[in-house]
């Protein structure tokens, strides 16, 4: 790239990120402010400022820990945390389990209605959840699963399923066919030839899905909200919009570390298996 | 013991060799993600559409059927039609901010840079984050009282200006500094808009930059020889040849945007006076927090007919430009 380049791809680059960052740049400045800093609208909302407004150098000495310490160890946030944590990893083991031999029949076995197939498990999506949680709820009644992380482990893999499956489609596509017709001429079956050709090879693609599918379960609303009303079986999504926000009164500096802490280890994870993920998802629509 | 074990040795590899041909073992593979979707996706979508043909309240889930009435009913009602609306607009607003946003940002971003790796955390941070909390930190972004958007508006003195094109734009007429921006029924609407835009946009960028990816080098070189540059190449060689993946993109979007109950529970509540409602927080306003079961599941129900065709279309159209 010529300097030019570099410049107007900087300029465009940087702005963009600083948008998209934003909230979260200004939810680490606002979680460590103190109330009274916090409450004055006189007072620069990005800077830790002392009692008249001033702005000092040292100015950590004017931040506080005490609402994080709050989050910690006042709220149930570490029991959602874990809550999410065992949510998420249960549902991604049966996702796994389902989703695993029908993204690879529907590549390599299922031929032409394989096509087909993805579309309608496409269409699978377009069912809102605030249609089929009205069933469900009833269904999680019925079973007994209402206040218990299992009613969320039984209704996630619904949408994670789908979701895994297309795109396990598409990695299986993108392993040549070579390698297990190979196997399949040695003298293996079909499931051996799955099991020790295919999944080691498309081991990068899998654990794509199960990052995926785990954010996916994190991100979850309205089945979390809804199936469960304790405060100690929530997830960290229906935990902190419920416990947090009382009424009229938001603990700030408490929301913004609660979002801070989940984001960015995933946002991480997110960028060790973009490219990964780009391909299984566009090979699973297209080829 | 011998004889029974060599009797029952021929079915057994019958029944391996079964598992050999691909007739038997696709669908082998395939039944148990079917039978498990068929339980928890068909049959709750299946009671849901009985439901909305009855008077179901409550928690009784069965009622008397009334046809279509639970149908006109919502569509007589001014709020569904406005909840209808707004999830358009949500949609198709934020959709057109983030094809425009993803065609700029991904066509940079292939670009090698010191500090690409920095540069694609942050865009992807708003996609990573769990809606609802990230949601939550815009609440604290456009606050009444506390709104940072405000005061950085204010020191830059670009406040009343924005105020008056508000005006001109016939947004918000009698708008005054500082902004409400959730508290007043068209601001709410242009702020629920961006908040779509910025949580959709990321995750666009990152099938634009696959498209892009998918496009073969030897298009870039014979541009390059043809002498398209800068916007002509963007416009007549990078745009087609991404069309059927940016569609995928703009396809997502559409229906992240359209069945979102989060974002809008979170920032507003459907308010102020239900302004901004869309039909998924109107269908949980009328079927669970007025408990009319039967005409919240009519509301739900009536954005899937158009989804759907929105999806095929969208789907034919990609693998048509493909092809070609």
């Amino acid at each position: 790239m010529t300097r030019r380049q570099t410049i107007v791809t900087y300029l465009v680059v940087v702005p963009f990120a600083i948008v998209l960052a934003f909230p979260f740049f200004f939810g680490l400045i606002t979680a460590f402010k103190t109330n009274l800093d916090l409450g004055n609208v006189e007072h620069s909302p990005y800077t830790y400022n002392d009692l008249q407004g001033h702005f000092h150098w040292d100015f950590w000495n004017y931040a506080t820990l005490e609402h994080v310490r709050f989050l910690f160890e006042d709220t149930n946030y570490p029991t959602w945390l874990v809550n999410t944590l065992i949510v998420g990893a249960a549902v991604v083991v049966i996702t796994l389990v389902l989703a695993l031999p029908a993204g690879y029949a529907l590549a390599r076995l299922a031929g032409g209605w394989g096509q087909t197939a993805g579309v309608g498990i496409f269409l699978v999506y377009l069912i809102p959840p605030t249609l089929l949680f009205l069933p469900l709820s009833r269904l999680v009644t019925q079973l007994d699963l209402k206040d218990s992380l299992w009613s969320l482990i039984l209704v996630y893999p619904s949408f994670t399923v789908p979701f895994a499956t297309w795109l396990l489609m598409g990695f299986f596509k993108t392993i040549p066919q070579e390698l297990e017709e190979a196997a399949l001429m040695d003298g293996a079956s079909r499931l051996k030839a799955l099991a020790l050709i295919v999944l080691p090879v498309s081991l990068p693609g899998i654990l794509t899905v199960v990052i995926f599918a785990f954010s996916l379960c994190v991100n979850e609303f309205i089945y979390a909200f809804t199936f469960i009303s304790s405060s100690e079986q929530r997830t960290v999504s229906s935990g902190i919009p419920n416990d947090l926000i009382r009424g009229d009164v938001f603990f700030w500096q408490s929301l913004m570390a609660s979002a801070l802490i989940p984001a960015i280890p995933l946002a991480l994870l997110y960028n060790a298996f973009l490219d990964r993920f780009i391909k299984g998802f566009t090979g699973g629509a297209f080829r | 013991m011998e004889a029974q074990a060599a009797r029952l040795k021929p079915p057994r590899r019958r029944w391996r060799h079964a598992f050999e041909s691909r007739r038997v073992l696709a669908p082998v593979l395939i039944a148990p993600a079917v039978i498990f979707m068929a339980l928890v996706v068909g049959v709750p979508f299946v009671w849901a559409i009985y439901l909305s043909f009855t008077d179901a309240v409550g928690g009784s889930l069965t009622g008397h059927w009334v046809g279509f009435d639970n149908f006109v009913n919502a569509w007589g009602d001014d709020n569904f039609r406005r909840a209808l609306r707004n999830t358009l607009i949500f949609t198709l607003a934020s959709q057109a901010l983030v094809v425009v946003g993803a065609a700029v940002l991904s066509a940079f971003l292939v670009r090698d840079f010191r500090g690409k790796w920095i540069i694609r955390f942050l865009v992807v941070l708003p996609w990573a984050a769990p809606v609802v909390l990230s949601t939550i930190n815009w609440l604290w972004l456009l606050d009444s009282l506390y709104s940072v958007v405000n005061w950085t508006l204010a020191r830059l003195h670009l406040d009343e200006s924005l105020v008056w094109l508000l005006g001109a734009l016939h947004i918000e007429d009698d708008a005054q500094v500082p902004l409400q921006w959730l508290g007043r029924p068209n601001l709410a609407l242009v702020a629920i808009t961006l908040v779509h835009a910025w949580r959709i946009l990321p995750f666009a960028v990152v099938i634009f930059i696959a498209g892009r990816a998918s496009i073969p080098n030897e298009v870039e070189d014979a541009s390059k020889i043809d002498g398209a540059t800068g916007v002509k190449k963007l416009w007549y060689v990078d745009l087609p040849l991404q069309l059927p993946i940016a569609l995928v993109a703009v396809l997502f979007g559409i229906v992240f945007t359209a069945v979102d109950f989060a974002v809008v529970y979170i920032l507003t509540r459907g308010g102020p006076f239900n302004s901004t409602q869309v039909l998924p927080t109107w269908a949980y306003a009328i079927g669970i927090d007025s408990g009319s079961l039967g005409e919240g599941a009519a509301i739900s129900l009536f954005l899937f007919p158009l989804l759907v065709v929105v999806t095929v279309a969208m789907l034919f159209f990609a693998r048509r430009a493909q092809v070609s």
